[in-house]
């Protein structure tokens, strides 16, 4: 064990060599989240190849997804890019009749230049169904940060929010109240309404979640008296949150930086930058965050907290003391670290693919307090990681846990070093006080699988250990 | 452009690396940018496998867009010498790479003077041709690269071994029950008295290529790759080859003979003796297989003149097709296969076996045929077991592309006398189940009690208001009905008699304490 733990955050970067999925893959879970919507990825063979094969049975579902899918004609220019994806879209709005079609730039839309946004605002006229443009390709992001794409586009379609409107509204309440004089209490009932709207500062919470956490997430807020007024997504493209400069806007997952800096540069929202509603400690501190923006005394939240670690008591005894090794692929390694290490775990590596300090700013703090609060060594945090490296140090390290991608949990594994697939934290409900257990359930999976095999004497299941 | 949600065969990369990471000790660098290694995650997944995956990519990134690869592909190449020693390391465009138009092979050339290994760049147009066209033309490649070293260097030794002996050519990673079928293929040429000179690329080592010309003749068991191959040896070497593929009982036998032809070219000159296969042929068709005897048996008498369609890859389609239609007697109403360009070949197969071929890679026209001619059973991929699903017609799976559970642990080869068996229960499977179901439907199911209701629930005591309601709908189907149930027996327990969305969220954290 030569390898020495820092005392303080040590942030480094590798060579980037390292193994994630391609950010398109966000389709997967978006078309599901927005009810109405189509997205249309512009690729290769590759980008369908890897989406039929990473999204296995969702493909034989007639999902509202499709490759457009570029040939030789379309690479070369001898076809006319704006006709072929009018032909398409054409097709997709007879056949789905979708509220908004998303078109997905890839790396060779990218490579080619294909002028997607330029293409889109007249396309949109012409069928009349709104496209939005969102380049998650390969050559700039990572897996989730498709989703961020996204969403940052989405952002420039949330209504404005219409403070001009509601007093225009009143004044035109006044003059009905001048004509029609037999109806005083309805227009005052009206007055009062929007008065009431006003002082109510809207809260706009961003982050694709299945409904069922958002509206947890909701009701955790509803509890400390704080209405959230939308969410950016919503089930329904025709349903996104009003935006604008009154706004407050909060994120709950940490890949979504850019999404942050268009709410605020560009449509003048206010960020509220918090640790994520990852765990109870999290989800607390996100809580808390919220309400000393708001002004409001959180109310028992200490207690819901202690509550849940109450109940956790069984998978906490498994994992303490346990060490993980995160290789990295999908952001959310910072606030399940975070999380892990409150559980009693030691983290020697938290590999990640970007690192925004500045939206993750809370987070940072919370997991450096954390670490003082449970004595132990800060780890270090690899951006861009290099996996060839990180199996070397993991064969020195010899952790009891590696959060990794697919391409290396089964040799991981044939090798004595219980691995736990990292893609599921993406997939799985892992948000607020009432999934916390279900992040703890990944976690300990392979701990609690093993110890029941550990006794038959095959963990180390390669014939030559290679160097 | 074209609206595509699914394909047959995959992008020509994959087929490269398919073939690269089979050879033993040879590693693949792909040009191309993050998450295009999806390569890795199939293999270690469907495999299984235990290794690391022997390819690792040289990121294309902005900057790389920007200002070219410059050192970045030749150091990774030279890294990667360091690091793993291989015998070979192929570059690999991709297709958003080969857009980029880099000259790659100056790269390949510069990093070959520094390494000790080989470098090459697989030579494959990303936009004419798919997965197999590639995995053919890189073994092709890799091959020739290594007899022209040997000849360079005079190291080529082009006698014959003293036995009789084969090379086989085509098995490799994720290919279709490829592993069994080799093993199915290794006992058949030890039974006819045949030497195993080669079987390439599935764990041969690029030193040995050199070693090939020694096998009298090559076997090609899959046409979709190494036929290239075979196509060069016969060239630059004059060796024969078989593309008999030996699937189904007659196709074995006529597989045995042209060995048993090609063997006694040269056997009774050097060996003093002539080769007959006759009698194995006949005691293993007629007592070891139980093919034939199946379809003389009375279950395959009731399978004669059902319909069924057959869809997969060039080798296979044909081949099933050939045993549904001649061993069993099964009208095969429709069969084709998405490997458009051996189409001539595959029409020629399976014209007198057939009423009707398709020829396509759109999955929807497979479907569409499918509904129309609304077969017993489907004989397909995974994607014709999806279609099959969804209109209640049984499938069997009988090619790529494929899943998870096409990669099974016990043994079963398509090929050989033990792949005659696995056929036959796969054919009787299918058609059985197809009947059962029919009769299950005529007769009402096997359980005809009904159940008065399934959820234990009773909506007497405890109101749902419409927000809680809502939230129930919103969770999945299979689920609800025990969410229900808890919710509502934790609210009885507590004497709440109206159920909130905050007291489902309760009863679900209860629970789980």
């Amino acid at each position: 064990m030569s390898i020495k733990i820092s005392e303080t955050l040590k942030f480094e970067c590798e060579t980037g060599n390292y193994h994630t999925f391609c950010p398109i893959s966000c389709v997967a879970w978006l078309y599901q989240k927005i009810e109405d919507s189509f997205f249309l990825v512009v690729g290769t063979k590759t980008c369908g190849y890897f989406l039929q094969n990473a999204l296995g049975v969702m493909i034989f579902a007639e999902p509202r997804y499709a490759m457009a899918e570029l040939e030789e004609g379309d690479i070369s220019a001898q076809l006319n890019d704006y006709e072929e994806l009018k032909r398409l879209c054409i097709q997709i709005k007879k056949d789905r009749n979708p509220s908004v079609i998303i078109w997905i730039g890839t790396c060779t839309t990218e490579i080619i230049k294909m002028d997607l946004e330029g293409m889109a605002p007249k396309l949109e006229t012409e069928i009349e169904i709104p496209i939005v443009v969102a380049r998650a390709n390969g050559l700039d992001y990572a897996f989730t940060q498709g989703e961020d794409t996204v969403l940052a586009a989405m952002a420039h379609r949330c209504p404005e929010q219409k403070i001009e409107i509601e007093k225009k509204e009143k004044i035109d309440d006044k003059s009905i109240q001048e004509i029609f004089d037999f109806l005083p209490l309805k227009t005052k009932e009206k007055t009062n309404k929007s008065f009431n709207l006003k002082n109510k500062i809207p809260l706009v919470l961003f982050g694709s979640l299945p409904s069922t956490v958002a509206s947890q997430l909701s009701l955790e807020l509803k509890r400390q008296s704080i209405h959230v007024s939308g969410w950016l997504p919503a089930q329904r493209y025709t349903d996104l949150p009003t935006l604008g400069e009154k706004v407050y806007v909060c994120g709950i997952n940490p890949f979504l930086s850019r999404t942050a800096t268009t709410l605020m540069r560009r449509r003048k929202c206010k960020l509220i930058g918090a640790p994520f509603p990852i765990g109870p400690d999290g989800t607390r501190a996100w809580i808390e965050k919220i309400c000393s923006v708001f002004n409001i005394e959180p109310q028992g939240l200490e207690e819901r907290e202690q509550q849940i670690w109450e109940s956790l008591k069984n998978y906490l005894n498994l994992v303490r003391g346990k060490s993980v090794f995160f290789m990295g692929d999908n952001l959310l390694e910072i606030s399940l670290a975070r999380f892990l290490i409150r559980c009693g775990m030691i983290v020697y590596e938290i590999g990640i693919p970007y690192m925004d300090k500045r939206y993750q700013a809370a987070e940072l703090t919370l997991l450096q307090e954390t670490c003082k609060k449970m004595c132990i060594p800060m780890p270090r945090i690899v951006e861009k990681p290099d996996n060839y490296n990180q199996i070397q140090r993991m064969r020195e390290l010899q952790p009891d846990l590696a959060i990794t991608g697919m391409a290396h949990a089964n040799p991981l594994e044939a090798r004595g070093i219980n691995t736990k697939w990292s893609v599921e934290f993406t997939f799985a409900q892992i948000h607020g006080f009432t999934n916390a257990k279900d992040v703890l359930e990944l976690v300990t999976r392979p701990l609690r699988r093993n110890n029941n095999l550990e006794n038959l004497g095959w963990t180390n299941l390669i014939k030559i250990q290679k160097g | 452009m074209k609206l595509a949600y699914w394909m047959y065969a995959g992008p020509a990369h994959i087929g490269t690396l398919r073939v690269a990471s089979s050879f033993k000790n040879v590693h693949a660098i792909m040009h191309a940018p993050l998450g295009d290694d999806y390569f890795n995650v199939m293999r270690s997944m469907l495999e299984r496998e235990r290794d690391f995956t022997p390819v690792t990519a040289s990121i294309v990134d902005r900057h790389v867009l920007a200002r070219g690869s410059q050192e970045k592909v030749v150091d990774n190449i030279t890294r990667k010498d360091k690091q793993e020693r291989p015998d070979l390391i192929v570059l690999t465009p991709t297709c958003t790479s080969s857009i980029l138009q880099e000259d790659l092979q100056n790269f390949v050339d510069r990093a070959s003077m520094s390494s000790d290994s080989d470098v090459i760049l697989a030579d494959v147009n990303h936009y004419r041709v798919n997965e197999l066209q590639a995995a053919d033309r890189t073994l092709e490649q890799v091959v020739r690269y290594y007899l022209e070293k040997a000849r360079r260097q005079g190291n080529l030794n082009i006698s014959l071994t003293d036995k009789p002996s084969a090379n086989i050519i085509g098995i490799f990673t994720l290919g279709f029950h490829n592993q069994h079928d080799c093993r199915e293929l290794k006992r058949l040429l030890q039974d006819l008295g045949i030497i195993i000179n080669q079987i390439i690329p599935e764990g041969g080592f690029v030193e040995n290529l050199q070693e090939l010309p020694k096998a009298w003749f090559n076997l090609i068991p899959y046409r979709e790759v190494g036929l290239m191959t075979a196509l060069y040896l016969e060239k630059e070497f004059g060796m024969p080859y078989i593309s008999t593929t030996p699937m189904g009982v007659v196709d074995i036998a006529n597989c045995i003979r042209q060995i048993q032809k090609q063997i006694n070219i040269w056997s009774p000159i050097l060996l003093g003796k002539k080769f007959d296969f006759e009698p194995y042929i006949d005691e293993q068709t007629r007592f070891i297989s139980q093919a034939a005897w199946f379809s003389r048996s009375i279950d395959c008498q009731n399978l004669t003149g059902k319909k069924a369609v057959v869809f997969g890859d060039a080798t296979h389609a044909a081949s099933i097709t050939k045993i549904l239609a001649c061993e069993m007697g099964i009208r095969i109403s429709c069969t084709g296969t998405y490997c458009k360009h051996d189409e001539e070949w595959f029409r020629e197969q399976v014209q007198n076996f057939c009423d009707e071929i398709l020829i396509t890679d759109d999955h929807t026209e497979v479907g569409d045929m499918i509904a129309r001619v609304e077969p017993s059973a489907i004989f397909g991929t995974q994607m014709e077991r999806h279609i099959g699903k969804r209109l209640d017609i049984p499938c069997g799976v009988i090619s790529s592309p494929v899943h998870i559970q096409n990669f099974p642990l016990g043994y079963r080869p398509f090929l050989g006398y033990e792949g005659t068996n696995q056929i036959a229960d796969l054919v009787y499977n299918s058609f059985t189940l197809g009947m059962e179901d029919h009769l299950l439907e005529i007769f009402g199911g096997h359980d005809t009690k009904e159940v008065i209701t399934k959820s234990l629930s009773t909506d007497t005591d405890l109101t749902w208001n419409s927000e809680s309601q809502l939230e129930l709908n919103k969770i999945p189907g299979f689920v609800r009905g025990k969410i229900k149930r808890n919710t509502e027996k934790f609210a009885r327990k507590n004497n709440i008699t109206k159920i909130t969305v905050e007291v489902m969220y309760a009863a679900k954290e209860h629970l789980s304490a």
